[in-house]
């Protein structure tokens, strides 16, 4: 990609002043190691996110300024195997061998050595030039366990730094380490499997043409051997042979162990990564008999009746968060910035007014959203992630989970949803199943959000009574569930139990923490800004340009025939999709009082509400859908739920009509 | 008193205390069917040899002792109602007492080699676990290792999923069931076969297993942890 062209190997001695050069380092590893820790202590506050290219995988990227050079750090998402099954292995692989990165850091955990060095092992396999961060030095000297990382570093012939990130020791060293590395290239020695896989292994190689698919020679052996099915293909076109070969010496593995090929060889990875712990690792029990600080958490967390009572307990609290704390802050926001300029959705005037006033609610709209409810639960969201618990949570409420159709994760975009839809579907990433992904963040849009909950005891709950209020949370409750199944029936794709790790808990990182909160709003606010102040100038300049008549006279049939509404409701439903609180504002506004009940019936006000909850997701939504699975996917569920809205509404209004 | 007496009582103790928490004299007296004051003259013995805890009117707990002897006793029972029922074939109605005459007069030689020739049975016939034994051996496969070819009659291996592990149980795996791309996952998380996994805990309501493997903790869907075969060795963990 760039190394230091002209320098024809003699990098040391180039004085370290070039400016322009720049490099790009990969961070690699399992989840849990301290990847993020080692990434911000390497970058500091000089980070990006944003995806993966086309991918709803979260790419991290940030500058390591280091004696006189400028290294681009990229994050590669945790990972445990590159075996391509999930995006986040198709990304880094490809950025691995593609991009062609000057050095790969990959960061394990001195504690689990053997399951993080089969991962090392995959990269050796990749022949980038590595170096080895063994992580978490301390935890491990309390578990009794001993690395000799200079012998290590000899046997897989790499740099190997022990390092305790979270308190920066080390992080000098892997700098140095670093620095060196890009001059240096160590290439790792190759690691031999069992005779009897590895002379297939080189059968294979030599029947490959040279530089095939970009990939290593004997990688793209091993790939073969495994059956993968991306290099079978790639390779089929240049060598059909080796291909024919591969599937031939894959069925006698087979035959031998009984086993799929790519399963025997994680084995003789494992067993390489067995070898090589036995070799560098002491282990001085007996401290691994005493109860760990993790082990005494669990038997509360994970309990049977304790754990449901914690998790309650944390729900029950963002819950009390999402109606008393945030409603309370924001209303005092509202309330605050209405005195700096007065708020006034359906403005006329000057165009300079109508931006103005346009832009001013948008952006008021926008903060009363981020302070209160997105702020916080991101902090929530990072702390228990962070910290462990989040696994905790997942395990316990996996069973309930999968009667949606989604397994234990999904539980904190559906929290998130209570208070705001879009961070809520943002946070579907941490599913790792498309198919569930895609099926939680339908389902979240369907979660009251703290403005449809406005709305509900704006309008039903102070006009009508509060148990038509929680009569239509029930049923928006039960639609999610039948919504769940439905859509887990019939969506395509396969739906993959949870297989996760479970780590130890650990006090968070706090500059980490602070740092993931910062720029998952910050993220989120590219969205919702722009949607709020844009939408809302749309809006005013509609009414300003008296465009309001032929909407409501448009939207007549469904909202006056269907649904037994006025006609005027038609423009507030349109308002409602910039935010949907806002449809109570514009209702006062277009019926000059705030006294629904005095113009329209019980009936009337049920049916706008259910209406209101349910149709089409607000427009931010729209947009982070769009974001994390296309336009087309973010329209269907418009679609859809606007569908159902009016359906629902209409259903309602005929048989409501009969007793009220 | 006899020792064999004693057993009986440390048994029903273990039995009851697993349920109910503490061995109330009442219970015992039901479970072994004897007077609630013979109990407690037994229980007296019991507590002067250390091998229990005894609160008058409260009830009975085994101590580390008490709970290694119930525990043995309780082994070789189950033990013989396998051997009975798999090798002499006797009909499994009467191995539960025959089971219960011959427990106390099994030696630890016998008992070791009787748990080779059935391959570490995971369960009794009535389908309760049989506990570890107390040798210091690496693995039950380990200990199977160093034995010669067993005789004939015995049965195959008995192979459990790791779902049917109790918590602190450990095996080695013995094959995974279920499609290729789980097989992978859960063979790239270091659950490859031989490897020595131990059961954490289970979530309630046929939730997730929580296992330990090569260092690392693992929550494994139940449905997906079904198809995980193990070779139980019902070894003890911490």
């Amino acid at each position: 990609m760039n190394g230091c062209p002209g320098c024809g190997g003699n990098c040391a001695s180039h004085p370290p002043m070039v400016k322009k050069a720049e490099y790009v380092v990969a961070l690699a590893g399992n989840a849990n190691v301290g990847k993020s820790v080692t990434f911000n202590q390497l970058t500091g506050v000089d980070q990006e996110t944003g995806n993966w290219p086309g991918k709803t995988v979260e790419r991290a990227e940030g500058i390591l300024q280091y004696r006189g050079l400028r290294i681009r750090v990229i994050d590669l998402p945790g990972i445990y195997s590159i075996s391509a099954l999930s995006t986040e292995e198709q990304v880094s692989r490809e950025f691995i061998a593609h991009d062609h990165p000057d050095v790969v850091v990959n960061i394990v955990d001195a504690s689990a050595l053997e399951r993080n060095l089969f991962f090392t092992l995959q990269l050796v396999e990749l022949e980038s030039p590595l170096i080895l961060a063994v992580n978490q030095m301390d935890l491990a000297a309390q578990k009794g366990i001993v690395l000799d990382h200079a012998k290590l570093s000899g046997l897989l012939g790499i740099p190997v730094i022990p390092m305790v990130a979270i308190q920066g020791k080390g992080i000098l060293e892997l700098s140095d380490a670093i620095v060196e590395a890009i001059h240096a290239r160590p290439r790792p020695h190759l690691m031999p499997f069992g005779r009897e896989v590895e002379d297939r292994i080189t059968r294979i190689r030599d029947l490959l043409p040279a530089g095939a698919g970009g990939y290593p020679p004997r990688w793209t052996a091993i790939k073969l051997l495994e059956g993968d099915p991306d290099t079978l293909w790639e390779v089929k076109k240049l060598a059909p042979d080796a291909v024919t070969a591969a599937q031939g010496f894959a069925r006698e593995l087979e035959k031998i162990h009984g086993e799929q090929a790519s399963t025997i060889l994680s084995g003789e990875r494992y067993h390489v990564a067995e070898q090589l712990v036995s070799d560098t690792v002491a282990f001085r029990s007996p401290g691994d008999q005493e109860v760990t600080l993790t082990e005494r958490i669990d038997r509360v967390a994970l309990h049977p009746v304790l754990g449901y009572i914690l998790l309650a307990l944390m729900l029950g609290g963002l819950l009390v968060w999402t109606f008393i704390v945030g409603a309370w802050i924001s209303e005092a926001l509202t309330a605050f910035l209405s005195g700096i300029a007065p708020l006034r959705s359906l403005a006329t005037g000057s165009v300079v007014d109508i931006l103005f006033n346009g832009a001013w609610t948008g952006l008021v709209a926008a903060v009363t959203l981020i302070i209160p409810y997105v702020i916080p639960f991101y902090l929530f969201l990072a702390l228990i992630e962070d910290s462990g618990f989040l696994t905790r949570f997942s395990l316990m409420l996996d069973q309930g989970m999968h009667k949606m159709g989604l397994h234990g994760k999904a539980i904190i975009p559906l929290v998130l949803g209570f208070g705001c839809t879009v961070p809520a579907c943002l946070s579907c990433r941490i599913i790792e199943s498309p198919k569930q992904k895609f099926l939680a963040a339908f389902l979240v849009t369907l979660v009251p959000c703290s403005a449809r909950t406005i709305v509900i005891l704006g309008i039903v709950a102070l006009f009508v009574n509060i148990w038509w209020a929680l009569a239509l949370y029930l049923l928006d409750f039960v639609l999610i569930i039948i919504l769940g199944r439905l859509a887990f029936k019939l969506l395509p794709g396969e739906s993959v139990g949870m297989i996760m790790e479970m780590p130890e808990y650990h006090v968070p990182h706090l500059p980490g923490v602070v740092g993931q909160t910062w720029q998952r709003t910050r993220s989120l606010i590219g969205i919702v800004l722009p949607a709020y102040i844009a939408g809302s100038i749309a809006i005013t300049a509609a009414y300003a340009l008296g465009l309001l008549e032929p909407i409501n006279a448009a939207l007549s049939p469904i909202t006056v025939l269907l649904l037994g509404l006025p006609a005027i409701t038609g423009v507030v439903f349109v308002f409602g999709i910039i935010r949907k609180e806002m449809t109570i504002l514009a209702l006062a506004a277009l019926f000059g009082t705030t006294v629904f009940s005095s113009v329209l019936t019980p009936v009337q006000l049920i049916v706008f509400a259910l209406v209101a909850m349910l149709y089409a997701p607000c427009i931010s939504t729209i947009l982070a859908l769009a974001h994390e699975f296309g336009w087309k996917r973010a329209l269907s569920i418009t679609a859809l739920e606007t569908g159902l809205a009016i359906a629902l509404g209409a259903v309602a209004f005929r048989i409501l009509s009969l007793f009220m | 008193m006899a020792s064999e007496q004693l057993e009986e009582y440390l048994e029903s103790i273990l039995d009851i205390e697993e349920q109910q928490g503490i061995a109330r004299t009442s219970a015992i007296a039901k479970c072994l069917k004897v007077a609630p004051a013979s109990v407690t003259e037994v229980l007296q013995v019991l507590s002067e040899k250390g091998l229990v805890h005894y609160e008058p009117y409260k009830g009975a707990t085994l101590t580390d002792t008490g709970r290694e002897m119930a525990r043995t006793v309780k082994r070789r029972h189950r033990l013989l109602e396998v051997f009975l029922t798999d090798v002499l074939h006797i009909n499994r109605e009467n191995v539960h007492d025959e089971a219960c005459k011959m427990e106390h007069t099994l030696s630890d030689e016998t008992e070791c080699a009787l748990c080779k020739l059935l391959k570490a049975p995971a369960r009794c016939p009535h389908g309760s676990l049989i506990e570890a034994c107390n040798r210091q051996v690496e693995s039950c496969s380990a200990c199977l290792e160093e034995t010669r070819p067993v005789a004939a009659g015995s049965r195959d291996e008995p192979l459990i999923p790791v779902t049917s592990l109790a918590p602190g149980q450990k095996g080695t795996i013995a094959f995974i069931r279920g499609d290729n791309s789980v097989v992978q996952r859960l063979t790239d998380l270091g659950l490859t076969l031989k490897t020595e996994i131990q059961l954490v805990r289970k979530a309630p309501l046929q939730g997730p297993v929580e296992i330990s493997v090569r260092k690392t903790r693992l929550a494994i869907d139940h449905a997906i942890a079904d198809h995980i075969f193990v070779a139980s060795c019902g070894e003890k963990g911490r």
